[in-house]
């Protein structure tokens, strides 16, 4: 199949879906791949460099469009993009389709197959191509260097000889991809991050990107996860909560980075006007979710604007664009992993099946059908809640000392209860024994004592060793055989002869090998 | 030469058998314990030779000689992998002299007890001893010679079994015979009838019985183990083959017998002990074969096992400062213990800090992994055990795991459904990267599923162990 990616046309998109790199392990799968002239070019990669890969680029988007059985590509198609599909052909990129019916049905109509890389549903088989996890994990990173850009101080506290600085305080609201993207970012730098999350089971998440989580103090049974991932809109008394807790951050806060999102709602209006009036002059917000709203009642999608009370308020849409190299270069690793997901046989056979979850979750027309919304998937996005474990309480010095007290008492127990009754057992034999087997019955008992010392101590690493030295002390029956062998009977001389001669083998044998293995331990 | 110095050098040898064995303590002693045994050994034989009671010994010494001839043939020819093999087979040798052995006690003994005075006085060796003793003695002298061919045996067909598993002769799946155990309890019940029956003078024929009874034993019980429980089943035949020579030992009276054979039982019965505790399984559910009872389902696997080519492996490797491999049977069948060593040696050189984690019962015999490795020339200071390895993963940059499977699933810990739960293992999944290096997709011997392969920092490096090393290793800087 060719697979062929044309140039973005939405004004000031950078980003390209396919690179040289990932049309090198497209081939691998057997596709041949096309590009349309000057596709990479704002993303860095030149026509020489996908020519150079093996990529055949080919003027115009109309050639391109009909050159390809696969287009792939970032935005959703403008209309006259759509329009140049054709039956069969199938088209893989950002869709939308709950806010573009109308380019839903223009597709189904031409008998296009339409895969949205936004519909690819969250679960672990399918991270390798969340193209949204990825686009949003640049964005928050963007963020934070995007309110650094234009905030007026360090990120970090410093002492210098010129006077004190102290560290920045960022405050990231959502902890999804793009809000641990941000905290990390933030941490790194040297900010104090505070972070807030609807579900508290991201607590432990945060807190191990270095942040502190927000608490509300509050119990209600919030279960975020169920819903794919993404957070449930929450009780009204919740939100009357959550944002009493921000009033009461606001004065405090220098950057604010908002990535709150509800799937098929305009965003949760969070951080309001008045929380923007209590902020210092020269704050930051970043509005990530601005394309729905915006979070922050002020951001004006698209745009930064600067209140009067000197807060920047930044609504871009297009953070990761902005870094072109690098969303390109992970989002045509989403595109190559979904097409390896079709192209099972790596025969350059695409394999479009509607019974794969993750195949069925993302296609939205199919053979002339709309076949969006998808069906529940079989498999639960991210498992259940496990209940709690009960904490092990840290005991305390004197409790400790009771234990091993009692695990002392307990073996010292162990130990005469052995003795005591291996010891009766002795005394019984020898009540009833001759001397003679007492005798050898003592030497019995001792050595099997020594034996039980001396191999504790053996090193494991030459239990090998260990056991074909052993092998070759076995042979020491030999002695028995060769006290028979001087009988007058010659069964007995010809069974003991036999065990000469096998016991003669063990023994050559087993120390030699021995004593070759233990030549080959070397030390480094 | 006298009955002192006979017990003179027999002392002397007993105590460079324990030395021989202490000196295990560590690789560099040991070199020089293994000649304590080598000097021990001929201390003891050429004391029996020379020493009261025995005749023929030129014959024997030529005996010996052949041999010897032999046992250096095959100790110089095997290869490391097929040390688990030579082991059994020696084993076996050794219950089948302690047979044979316990059958001329018997022959013996019926000889001395059929003459008359006049002629017992005239008697010489092994004879002379049993012309002395009382009425008790010689029922004792029954029952230990009784034993010793009971354990014999046991250990004789128990250890061919054992080695036609391990060579790949015998299909290495558990086979029981319909009845299973019952008949092995029946077996049992007429050996001790045997003994009944042999001491109400039945002769020759209730220890053939007998012998018999134990062979069908020996050879029924390790034909129902299979292939991963090999370890426990060899180091309990090796323990066996000491309580057989102890046995023997004491019919013939014979103190240095007596104590080889108990030192090489208590160090079978240890290393099985300490088999069974790295599979968190009982002694006896390991001899009754398969695993013990499940309590409910086993967790299901959800997520994808994520495959990743030679090129990919090389890059983690090449970014990775710190590297743990652990290798498992599967090195051992692919042979690939010498790439796994050209591969060490090139991340080593590339100044990356490789080790190895071994656990107890990676391959076929305890300490497998040890030896394989140090034939390919890894230095043994990189290579640690279980206990000393495991609190290291997490601050590990990519675990390479060459064909294990249960000592790395992480089910022994998170389900406690599994067959294999709360079973000590390595815990490679809290390493950042993971390469699983694997034949296929299957689950392996035991059957049981490993979450592992579907965790998210693990990818899955299909083939052959030593083909996939061999594409990996140019690709290495």
């Amino acid at each position: 199949m060719k697979i062929g990616t044309p140039k973005e046309v939405h004004p000031g998109e950078a980003r390209v879906a396919m690179t040289p790199e990932s049309a090198l392990q497209l081939q691998k799968l057997g596709h041949e791949c096309v590009i349309e002239a000057g596709a990479g070019k704002a993303a860095g990669f030149s026509d020489a460099a996908y020519r150079e890969a093996g990529v055949e680029v080919v003027r115009g988007a109309a050639a391109l469009w009909k050159a390809a059985d696969i287009v792939a590509k970032v935005r959703p198609p403008t209309e006259t993009e759509a329009k140049r599909l054709r039956k069969g052909q199938t088209l893989i990129s950002f869709f939308h389709p709950d806010q573009n019916e109308a380019l839903l049905e223009l597709c189904r109509d031409k008998g296009a197959n339409v895969i949205a890389m936004d519909m690819v549903p969250r679960i672990s088989r399918a991270q390798k191509m969340d193209a949204l996890s990825s686009m949003a994990n640049i964005a928050g990173y963007r963020a934070v260097i995007e309110a650094g850009n234009n905030f007026g101080r360090f990120f970090t506290g410093q002492v210098t000889a010129a006077g004190k600085v102290p560290p920045a305080k960022v405050l990231v609201v959502g902890a999804g991809v793009a809000g641990l993207a941000a905290i990390g970012t933030a941490v790194s730098l040297g900010a104090i991050v505070y972070a807030f999350d609807v579900r508290p089971e991201v607590a432990e998440q945060i807190e191990s990107m270095g942040a502190e989580f927000v608490y509300l103090e509050f119990e209600d049974d919030q279960d975020g996860a169920e819903t794919g991932g993404y957070a449930k809109p929450s009780s009204p008394e919740f939100l009357a909560k959550q944002l009493e807790k921000f009033r009461e951050m606001a004065p405090e806060m220098d950057i604010v980075i908002t990535t709150a999102l509800i799937p098929g709602r305009p965003a949760p209006k969070l951080w309001t006007a008045d929380m923007v009036e209590m902020m210092k002059p020269g704050s930051v917000i970043v509005d990530l979710a601005a394309e729905r709203g915006g979070n922050c009642e002020l951001t004006k999608p698209g745009e930064k604007i600067v209140t009067k009370n000197g807060v920047t308020v930044i609504g871009y849409t297009d953070f990761p664009s902005r870094m072109a190299a690098q969303s390109s270069t992970l989002y045509a690793n989403n595109i190559r992993h979904m097409l390896a997901d079709l192209t099972p046989n790596k025969d350059g056979q695409i394999v479009h099946d509607m019974e794969d979850d993750v195949i069925r979750s993302a296609t939205v027309t199919y053979q002339g059908e709309i076949t969006w919304p998808p069906p529940p998937l079989k498999v639960k996005a991210i498992a259940t809640k496990k209940p709690a474990k009960a904490e092990a309480k840290e005991p305390t010095p004197e409790e400790r000392r009771a234990q091993e007290r009692a695990a002392f008492r307990a073996q010292t127990v162990r130990q005469v209860a052995l003795l005591g009754v291996g010891g009766a057992l002795l005394l019984a034999v020898g009540a009833v024994a001759p001397a003679s087997f007492m005798q050898h019955f003592i030497v019995f008992v001792l050595s099997v004592f020594v034996g039980f010392q001396v191999i504790w101590n053996v090193s494991h690493s030459l239990h090998t060793p260990l056991m074909s030295v052993t092998n070759a002390i076995s042979s020491i029956i030999i002695l028995g055989a060769l006290l028979q062998i001087g009988s007058s009977s010659w069964l007995v001389l010809l069974l003991a002869a036999l065990s000469v001669f096998m016991a003669g083998i063990n023994i050559f044998g087993g120390f030699l090998v021995t004593r070759r293995m233990l030549a080959m331990f070397q030390k480094s | 030469m006298s009955y002192g110095f006979t017990t003179a050098a027999y002392v002397v040898a007993a105590v460079l058998f324990i030395l021989a064995l202490g000196g295990l303590s560590n690789q560099e002693s040991a070199k020089r314990a293994v000649w304590y045994g080598m000097v021990g050994m001929a201390l003891a034989v050429i004391a029996t030779l020379i020493g009261p009671g025995s005749g023929l010994w030129l014959l024997s010494v030529v005996l010996i000689g052949a041999g010897g001839i032999i046992g250096y043939y095959v100790a110089k020819r095997v290869q490391m992998t097929e040390m688990p093999q030579l082991v059994a087979a020696m084993h076996s040798l050794v219950g089948l002299a302690a047979v044979f052995v316990g059958f001329n006690a018997h022959f013996e003994q019926v000889r001395v007890l059929a003459m008359d005075e006049s002629a017992r006085k005239a008697l010489e060796g092994f004879a002379a001893v049993l012309a002395k003793k009382t009425p008790i003695e010689h029922d004792i002298l029954r029952v230990e010679l009784f034993l010793g061919i009971f354990i014999g045996a046991v250990t004789f067909t128990g250890s061919v079994i054992a080695y036609g598993k391990l060579a790949g002769k015998v299909s290495s799946a558990a086979v029981k015979l319909p009845g299973g155990h019952a008949l092995n309890a029946a077996a049992a019940l007429v050996s001790a009838l045997a003994l009944v029956w042999y001491f109400q003078g039945g002769g020759l024929l209730p220890l053939v019985v007998m012998t018999l009874a134990a062979l069908f034993i020996g050879w029924h019980l390790i034909m129902g183990i299979g292939g991963a429980d090999m370890p426990v089943v060899v180091s309990m035949l090796n323990s066996y083959s000491g309580w057989a020579a102890a046995a023997i030992g004491f019919s013939l009276g014979n103190d240095l017998l007596i104590v080889v054979g108990a030192l090489v039982g208590s160090s079978g019965a240890i290393l099985s002990y300490i088999m069974c505790k790295a599979m968190n399984r009982s002694f006896i559910s390991v001899i009754l074969g398969g695993f013990g009872g499940a309590s409910g389902p086993q967790m299901e696997m959800d997520g994808e096992m994520v495959p990743i080519d030679a090129e990919g492996v090389a890059a983690l490797l090449n970014d990775a400062d710190s590297i743990i491999i652990v290798p498992g049977y599967g090195m051992a069948v692919a042979q690939a213990q010498n790439a796994v060593s050209e591969l060490t040696r090139k991340l080593r050189e590339a100044g990356k800090n490789v080790r190895f984690g071994i656990h107890p019962v990676a391959g076929r015999l305890p300490g497998h992994m040890n030896v394989l490795l140090a034939e390919a020339k890894v230095p043994y200071d990189i290579v640690l055990e279980m206990d000393e390895i495991n609190d290291d993963f997490p601050d590990t940059d990519v675990v390479i795991v060459i064909g294990s499977n249960d000592i790395v699933n992480p089910a022994a810990q998170e389900d406690p459904n599994s067959p294999i739960a709360g079973m000590p293992v390595l815990e490679v999944w809290k390493a950042k990267n993971v390469i699983v290096m694997k034949r296929g997709q299957g689950t392996g011997y035991s059957g049981i599923e490993n979450p592992l392969f579907y965790k998210e920092n693990t990818r899955m490096y299909y083939g052959d162990a030593k083909e996939s090393l061999d594409r990996l290793l140019p690709l290495i800087e």
